[in-house]
């Protein structure tokens, strides 16, 4: 089977306060280094049946029609095969 | 006049709704099932606030697909009054009647307070009743509120007078802590281009009666009222 990771996020220059907020804690945590933190929503969709260029497509749609919103995210993916 | 308020699973300011058009305004008023193809002969459809389907996802972006939906955006095609309050506004973003999106407040936290606006326009069937630039104040209570659209879309709805309720201060001036979500430009709340859609944040719904401590919103039924009278 074929499973679809994607990763939803903010478009670069839009304000993402949770990151900002994630960024503080690292600092008062000693994480050291850290320039910048993002936070985004990571989805899987699994294909039990599909051909992997199916499965491409249909994660395409899915992304473009509801998974994320063009005005303010953009989204990234990767198909993996997995074994359940 | 006979108003249609769309219900979805997660609405929970449809009988405030309900109680504004109905009992204080004397109007009639009918709930909208959102898996239901009928929108009943309505005059005007109201999107109520709440947070529909748990706001999963992004707020309003699985409530734009109910089968109501399609109806809805015929309907605002064919130039009928669509007004979306709170979760409401989020859901005619994320449909594509109105532009933007609407994103979590700067603030990171769910923000329930009065605000005060200015009425930027009176040219809407949603705002005829008050006077331009007049200052009011409603009552707000959104986590994702924060209005966000690019610098041209921005410009294009000042440009074209779309930009229809600003959070100001009680000066009437659109200043930073007037903002209570990070809204770009401050905006509350915009209409399309036709202008007979319009979304909030705020709820004009709670700010009907002097028991409710604020009657500023009775303006927004009262002009579509109004409206409907002159057609």
């Amino acid at each position: 089977m074929i499973k679809a990771l994607i990763t939803v996020h903010y478009k670069q220059g839009i304000l993402d306060p949770q990151g900002k907020a994630v960024q503080h804690a690292l600092k008062s945590l000693s994480v050291d280094g850290v320039s910048e933190a993002r936070v985004g929503k990571h989805i899987v969709l699994t294909f039990p049946d599909l051909p992997r260029k199916e499965a491409d497509a249909q994660t395409r749609k899915a992304c473009e029609k509801i998974l994320s919103n063009p005005v303010i995210e953009d989204f990234e993916y990767e198909l993996v095969e997995a074994e359940s | 006049m006979k108003f249609g308020i769309v219900v979805f699973p997660g609405s929970n300011c449809d009988h405030d709704v309900y109680h504004a058009v109905s009992h204080v305004s004397g109007e009639t008023a009918v709930f909208l099932w959102h898996k239901d193809h009928d929108l009943e002969g309505v005059d005007a459809v109201i999107l109520p606030g709440g947070f529909s389907y748990g706001d999963y996802l992004r707020a309003g972006a699985i409530a734009r697909f109910s089968p109501l939906m399609n109806e809805v955006v015929d309907f605002a095609g064919q130039g009928g009054l669509v007004l979306g309050i709170c979760n409401g506004f989020q859901v005619l973003t994320e449909v594509g009647l109105l532009p933007g999106a609407l994103i979590p407040n700067t603030t990171m936290k769910f923000e329930c307070k009065t605000v005060t606006l200015r009425v930027e326009s009176t040219e809407t069937p949603y705002t005829a009743a008050y006077t331009g630039g007049q200052v009011i104040r409603m009552p707000i209570a959104h986590g994702e509120g924060r209005y966000y659209a690019e610098e041209k879309t921005l410009d294009l709805l000042e440009e074209e007078n779309r930009v229809i309720f600003r959070y100001v201060n009680a000066a009437g001036k659109p200043t930073a802590a007037a903002n209570p979500n990070g809204s770009l430009r401050n905006i509350a709340g915009i209409c399309n281009a036709e202008r007979n859609v319009l979304g909030l944040m705020p709820h004009p719904e709670r700010a009907v009666e002097t028991i409710l401590g604020l009657t500023d919103g009775l303006g927004v039924f009262q002009s579509m009222i109004q409206e409907r009278m002159t057609v």
